[in-house]
């Protein structure tokens, strides 16, 4: 046996070479690859010529990008802020009440609660597109209902509003994923820990703040940066209910479809392969931005404050 | 099971704050109930309508199809119109084969990580942990070339394999770690029997069955769903999948409300039928930390 140690086993290639092979052709290389790209500029004929950071010199200053650019960053930032004032409490909410024990329904409810985070963007957007419509009149008439028929506006349709009831329905959408991270999170407590806390007189309330939600701490940080790294994933919804554009008049207009227009191409605008690598290169420094300090300062933090 | 109001005998321990916690239950099940209309109404209301005349559909939206109402001729324009059948299927192989793919040489790669102290094992986790995090989106200009150079624009095969890249990371990561939780006893048996490292495989893969199950369920979802690669790698016609399809097909008859809903109804049924009947193992996987 000793001899055969000596040399690399040939079976742990071939256990791991198939998974390697793909991944690194169809995904860590194209990354690199579009990286590598956003530093070059193309020639007539096809030539690649490199030109450092000029691509991202034109992207933020450019009058051709720029302007588009920042917009886009800026909705990206709101419709961040959007899921972590929403989606992620109302996901807590609901997590803490359906880990209350013995409740009766437990498995209807969670099936119910989690069935739209399997849907697609694109049968979402739809959905909403249709609810929202002063047309079919649904959103409307149960305002009407509740006596605020006033309050109804169109409101995928208007520049002030899209963006947030965009932001609103990807919530709906996705405030399961929280909600079932925490939940398993919470279910986890021991129940001694709760119970010791309730006999000496501690309301539900003070128990939750005090001993559950310190406890889920490490939950609310990978919730965080979940909520972070999939606002960069947006796209599909937007373009299904407002169009490549992003309209009205850009005014939803967030990186992904920044992306797809500048990388693609159109209606007149041309696509462009070396402005839409450099705009996947300023989403991929975003999201190592968000993922690094999560992974080295509070991972690491959380670690040694549960020791 | 509900327990009968007024039968406090959960738990000993809990005797003394009961009664506080009656008047609290209700009040649970009631922010739970509104919160699920909220989530299942629209689905509801779209799958209802679909099934009702063009009139019905505005004069009565919140009724079921009664007879009188119902009409099926939604669901006539669409299969007149457009190849749901062949996006079914398109959709099925990609997902079918990415998942084959994914799992087969996930569990492998998983077990080999899990199994064998090698040098550079901890380097490749790290290198295959990797894509868990950044969305393999952010390759897409790249991928559209080598897809162009290989020929393989508009074909299949493009999308099973950008997929097994992107469902891999994580579907190593978590089989690596519920097979490091094989007992060691049954492996070492095994090799004492002369059985190869190919066969030990084999014999330890059912007993992470439970962990399998959560990775297809995982990757089948996102999958299925997706726009964004079948927008750009296969457009055509005869590649179309179920997701972009309907985005298109409804795209246009923005005006037919019975074709819209109808395809709706039809895109959205088997992901929720299939999520119904496996949401209990889905849901046991989430919370018992398949995640971590």
């Amino acid at each position: 046996m000793s001899p055969r140690l000596r040399q690399f086993p040939f079976h742990i290639i071939v256990f791991i070479l198939p998974a390697a092979t793909i991944y690194t052709a169809f995904m860590i290389y194209p990354l690199f690859d579009s990286l590598r790209l956003s530093l070059h500029g193309v020639q007539e004929g096809g030539v690649e010529v490199f030109v450092g950071l000029q691509n991202y010199g034109r992207l933020v200053a450019d009058s051709l990008y720029a302007p588009r650019f920042w917009g886009a960053l800026r909705h990206n930032a709101i419709f961040f802020v959007v899921h972590m004032l929403v989606q992620n409490p109302v996901g807590l909410l609901l997590a803490a009440l359906l880990s209350a024990r013995h409740l009766p329904g437990l498995a209807v409810y969670r099936t119910l609660l989690f069935a739209p985070t399997v849907l697609s963007f694109v049968i979402v957007g739809f959905i909403w597109q249709l609810m929202l419509s002063p047309l079919w009149g649904i959103a409307g008439g149960l305002l009407r209902g509740a006596g605020l028929g006033a309050y109804f506006r169109p409101w995928l349709g208007l520049e002030g509003s899209a963006l947030v009831t965009l932001s609103l329905i990807s919530v709906w959408q996705f405030v399961g994923i929280p909600l079932m991270l925490f939940h398993a999170a919470l279910i986890g407590i021991p129940d001694d820990l709760l119970e010791a806390a309730r006999v000496d007189g501690a309301s539900g309330w003070r128990v939750f703040w005090g001993i559950e939600f310190p406890l889920i701490l490490p939950v609310v940080g990978l919730v965080a940066i979940l909520t972070y790294v999939g606002n960069f994933n947006a796209f599909d919804l937007i373009y299904t209910t407002q169009g490549a554009l992003a309209g009205p008049n850009f005014s939803t207009d967030i990186l992904g479809t920044f992306f797809y227009r500048t990388f693609f191409g159109f209606q007149l605008q041309l696509g462009n392969p070396v402005m839409g690598a450099t705009v996947a290169g300023v989403m991929f420094l975003l999201i190592l931005a968000g993922v690094l300090p999560y992974l080295f300062i509070w991972q690491r933090r959380i670690a040694v404050h549960e020791l | 099971m509900p327990s009968p109001p007024g039968t406090p005998r959960h738990r000993a321990s809990s005797a003394a704050p009961w009664q506080p916690y009656r008047g609290k239950g209700l009040g649970i099940h009631a922010i739970l109930i509104v919160y699920a209309l909220v989530a299942i109404l629209p689905v509801l209301l779209i799958v209802m309508n679909s099934f009702k005349t063009r009139a019905a559909i505005f004069t009565h939206p919140y009724l079921p199809p009664l007879p009188g109402l119902f009409s099926l001729i939604g669901y006539q324009t669409m299969f007149e119109r457009a190849h749901f059948a062949r996006y079914f299927a398109n959709s099925a192989i990609v997902a079918g084969a990415a998942m084959t793919l994914i799992l087969l040489l996930g569990a492998m790669a998983g077990f080999a990580l899990a199994e064998y102290r090698f040098r550079g094992n901890a380097w490749v986790g790290l290198y295959l942990a990797l894509g868990i995090m950044i969305p393999i989106r952010l390759g897409t200009v790249s991928v559209l070339r080598i897809m162009s150079d290989l020929r393989l624009v508009n074909t299949l095969v493009a999308l099973i394999l950008v997929y097994a890249a992107q469902g891999l990371p994580l579907a190593v990561f978590i089989l690596q770690q519920f097979m490091r939780q094989v007992p060691g006893d049954l492996k070492d048996a095994a090799r004492i029997d002369g059985m190869s490292e190919y066969r030990i495989f084999w014999l330890v893969l059912p007993l992470v069955r439970p962990a399998v199950a959560t990775v297809a369920v995982f990757t089948m979802i996102p999958i299925w769903n997706d726009l964004w690669f079948p927008l750009i790698l296969a457009p055509g016609e005869a590649t179309k999948t179920v997701t972009l399809g309907a985005q298109q097909f409804i795209g246009q008859f923005l005006s037919d409300w019975n074709a819209i809903l109808a395809s709706l109804t039809l895109a959205m049924v088997p992901v929720l039928a299939a999520y119904m009947l496996f949401s209990r193992s889905l849901i046991r996987g989430l919370t018992t930390g398949a995640l971590k």
